[in-house]
């Protein structure tokens, strides 16, 4: 029993079915419970008021949109190395629910923004970086689709998946030299002392729970969406030649 | 691979349009950023470090669709894919062969356009410099997009959406580097991350094009 087991198609098929159900309930019970603790269980903040309380959606949503390019990256490099296809389309599936999250962390920052800084944009580095981000998700789909032949098309996005993370990596760094940040630190982290208080760090906690697991829910629909439009594709194939 | 190099400057030189095009395209949009922005010389001044990288970028840009396309056209790319000499080399002659016919005359003429945008005296020299520095990572970058979409028809707009994101620290890094020598002050930090910028594109890149036009070929 190993973990490329999985790769086999008819294995995932099986796997997914039985998981996905739950996995999407659970994500489902987080975020309506978290948010509903976020928005009405927390006291409003000192400076920011009730604004604050977009932290709910805006950073579990930022998280997210960061973690897809680096799952889609690890899938892409299973897919060049051991060609497993399922991998490949793992990645296919991952792009758009990606580039939504980081519109959504750009839009709810925005909405955030107007009354906190007073401006909707602000060319700070963390935003600018999102909106790069965003860029590079746009190409990554538009090269997907653009290329007829499905394994040619996984090559390709593969090999852009790899040097658009150099790259983007390259731009987090570049932005922050050539602008100073309006956006407020880290206040996540697990190595400093001052964090987020607790009284916001918990329900934050389960919303990124449910925003990871309505990630998952959402690639692995969208992963076998891709097989059966992959076996649909060979059924008519086969029925033209025979 | 010389013969190659000769060859590709050739091609750009004499089949028309790609060498002057460039040239005429970043001509252009000096001339025209004033007439837009209106002839007030401090504001000019101010941008005039940006917009001669942005317009060298794009000036870039429009010529990378004929990299590998013609080539690929005709079937001497599949002839160079299966020539003694490794594809990868291949691909970085052609950035040095595409360098030299547009970001090598950019380099040249940009000072000039320099005056008509009002750069201060200070730049001129950092303009040159970072210019002649940036814009081989531009070559290497858009042989990179290039190779992706050589298979492609009509593959121009997305060649476009698949490298500028790429440009993003290049470009950050050049016109930093001019605003910095512009204003008088120290510029050796965005020019040495230029440099490297260059240097890691040129040592590593040829690699994943290479990589890519195989995949398109096959």
């Amino acid at each position: 029993m190993s973990f490329w087991e999985y790769a086999n198609p008819q294995k995932f098929m099986q796997l997914s079915r039985k998981v996905m159900p739950w996995v999407a309930g659970a994500s489902v019970l987080c975020l309506v419970g978290g948010l509903a603790w976020g928005f009405f269980g927390t006291p409003d903040d000192y400076k920011q008021g009730s604004t604050v309380k977009i932290i709910y959606l805006h950073v579990p949503a930022a998280m997210m949109a960061i973690n897809a390019w680096v799952m889609m990256l690890v899938t892409s490099l299973v897919w060049l190395i051991r060609r497993h296809h399922v991998s490949a389309l793992a990645a296919k599936a991952a792009a758009p629910v990606g580039l939504v999250f980081t519109l959504i962390a750009l839009a709810t920052g925005a909405l955030w923004g107007q009354p906190m800084w007073g401006t909707w944009w602000a060319w700070d580095p963390r935003l600018t970086s999102f909106l790069i981000l965003a860029l590079f998700y746009l190409g990554y789909i538009a090269l997907w689709q653009a290329v007829d032949d499905p394994d040619t098309a996984a090559d390709l996005t593969g090999v852009l998946c790899i040097v658009g993370s150099v790259f983007a990596l390259l731009s987090r760094y570049a932005v922050n030299f050539w602008n100073q940040g309006l956006h407020q630190g880290a206040s996540l982290s697990l190595d400093k002392e001052e964090n987020v208080a607790d009284v916001f760090w918990f329900p934050l906690l389960v919303c990124i729970a449910g925003f990871v697991l309505l990630f998952l829910a959402l690639v692995l629909l969208r992963t076998r969406t891709e097989i059966r439009a992959r076996r649909m594709g060979a059924l008519l194939a086969r029925e033209r030649m025979g | 691979m010389i013969a190659l190099l000769v060859r590709d400057m050739r091609l750009a030189m004499r089949a028309g349009g790609g060498f002057g095009l460039g040239l005429a395209f970043f001509l252009l949009v000096a001339v025209l950023v004033p007439l837009g922005v209106g002839p007030n010389s401090t504001v000019l001044a101010l941008i005039a470090p940006g917009i001669l990288w942005v317009g060298a970028l794009l000036a870039c840009l429009l010529s990378l669709d004929r990299v590998f396309a013609l080539d690929f056209e005709d079937g001497s790319l599949d002839l160079l894919v299966t020539a003694p000499i490794p594809l990868e080399g291949v691909v970085a002659i052609k950035a040095l062969a595409h360098w030299t016919v547009t970001g090598l005359p950019l380099t040249i003429v940009a000072p000039v356009l320099g005056v008509l945008l009002n750069l201060p005296v200070d730049g001129y020299v950092w303009l040159v410099v970072s210019l002649a520095l940036g814009t081989p990572a531009l070559s290497v970058i858009g042989a990179f997009g290039a190779a992706l979409t050589v298979g492609l028809k009509r593959g121009g707009l997305l060649l476009s959406l698949l490298v500028l994101p790429l440009y993003v620290p290049t470009l950050i890094f050049g016109a930093e580097v001019v605003k910095r020598g512009a204003e008088g002050m120290a510029t050796g930090t965005p020019l040495a991350l230029l440099a490297a910028i260059t240097a890691g594109a040129a040592a590593l890149l040829p690699f994943a094009s290479a990589a890519a036009i195989r995949i398109n070929l096959r």
